[in-house]
């Protein structure tokens, strides 16, 4: 059976580079729209964190992006594809602590470096690659538990 | 105990939800790093903290945080509050510190959403 | 309280100051942000905080903090332990979250390194 037969909902949504004020709307917009399908609480919450820390990422270290959303009856995939400076050493930025953020970035409650391992602990599925000075990519499934 | 207590117990001025004083809360979680936030804190605590960008805002709904309790003194910029508005967020502000706050709150009876991280254990 | 204690009530682990353990504290700060520990952070005070660099030593240090706890099972970077070495800082590190941390350590008695910020201060 095609997967994509199935889908309820699909939808993408641009972020903007540097913009902190628009920040994390994405998420809360997914949420609702989550919410609106009636998908089941945890799968909601796990994918507006998800969503929510790959946003910011994209706020904080790249130029644009752009966040596919696609939805299953139990299932939520959400593709980040960003254009950026990309992540040199992908192991060394998955790390818990590591982070990169300048200072300004800091002072706004971000840098914790706890980003990426957040998306690996809430979400089933996750993939991410990247090119230095192009972009970075991320696949994150959420099923239900 | 009810947020109005909350109010109370931390001479606290309400920015944003006066009409959600009665809402019952148990447990809570401080942080300063948005990304720990995330990672911990859970649906229904307090969130004490010294951030007041909107992204407090926009973290607390995306967890379901019951209310938001800026300790410090800090205030609230008028773009957090109207986000709090419209996401139906109480904001109260405390002149206590971040220490104080809990140590308050605790003796009062309010506990960790979670007590302790384990390193290495599941986070969800 | 003595340092010692502390590390018995957190169920703290030692990373650097073993030796420093029978230092008298009683009074204690929590913030994760920076500038916040610069403004307000008394010297002799514990630091609770989740930041790991080394960074938050310095900081400690130019406030002549007497130890610095690392709440939320989290554990300090390399360079944050050769700087408190060098800076004879102790660092201790609990599992326990900044609430429950400061929960119980108020309840033994420790009280915050100040009560309020004016909210003028930050005008
Ligand atoms: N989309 C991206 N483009 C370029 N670099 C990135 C991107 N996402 C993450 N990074 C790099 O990986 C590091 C770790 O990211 P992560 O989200 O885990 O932590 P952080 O953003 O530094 O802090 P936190 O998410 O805890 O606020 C970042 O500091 C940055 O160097
Ligand atoms: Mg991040």
């Amino acid at each position: 059976m095609n997967e994509s037969e199935n889908t309820i909902h699909t939808c993408q949504l641009e972020v903007e580079g540097g913009n902190f004020n628009a920040a994390g709307t994405v998420a809360t917009r997914i949420k609702s729209i989550l919410k609106e399908l009636k998908m089941p609480d945890d799968i909601v919450r796990r994918s507006a964190i998800c969503c929510y820390e790959a946003e910011i990422n994209i706020v904080s270290y790249a130029k644009k992006g752009i966040i596919n959303l696609t939805v299953w009856p139990e299932k939520v995939l959400i593709e980040v594809d960003d254009e950026g400076q990309g992540i040199p050493d992908i192991k060394q930025a998955m790390q818990q602590g590591y982070s990169t953020a300048n200072q300004l970035i800091r002072e706004m409650g971000f840098g914790a470096g706890m980003g990426l391992y957040n998306i690996t602990s809430y979400s089933d599925e996750f993939a991410i690659s990247s090119e230095v000075d192009k972009g970075t990519f991320l696949k994150i499934t959420i099923n239900k538990h | 105990m009810k947020l109005r207590d909350i109010k109370e117990i931390l001479n606290a001025d309400v920015i944003v939800g006066e009409d959600k004083l009665d809402i019952e809360v148990k447990t809570a979680f401080g942080a300063d790093l948005m990304s720990d936030v995330l990672a911990f804190a859970k649906a229904g605590s307090m969130l004490l903290t010294g951030l007041t960008n909107t992204q407090v805002v926009r973290i607390a709904n995306v967890l379901d945080i019951a209310a938001i309790i800026l300790v410090r003194g800090k205030k609230p910029p008028p773009e957090t509050v109207s986000l709090a508005k419209d996401l139906h967020i109480p904001i109260l502000t405390t002149k206590f510190i971040l220490f104080e706050t809990a140590g308050r709150l605790y003796a009062k009876g309010i506990v960790g959403c979670i007590e302790k991280v384990e390193s290495g254990s599941e986070r969800i | 309280m003595k340092l010692s204690e502390v590390k018995g009530i957190l169920e703290a682990r030692v990373f650097v100051g073993e030796d420093k353990l029978d230092m008298e504290v009683h009074t204690a700060f929590g913030a994760d942000l920076m500038s916040d520990v610069m403004a307000f952070a008394k010297a002799g005070s514990l630091l609770l905080t989740g930041l790991t660099n080394s960074q938050v030593v310095k900081t400690a240090a130019s406030r002549n903090i007497a130890a610095i706890i690392l709440v939320r099972g989290k554990e300090p970077s390399t360079e944050a332990i050769d700087m408190a070495k060098e800076l004879q800082i102790p660092i201790l590190a609990t599992q326990y979250i900044l609430f429950e941390t400061a929960g119980i350590l108020y309840s033994k008695g420790i009280v915050g390194c100040l009560k309020k910020v004016d909210s003028d201060f930050y005008k």
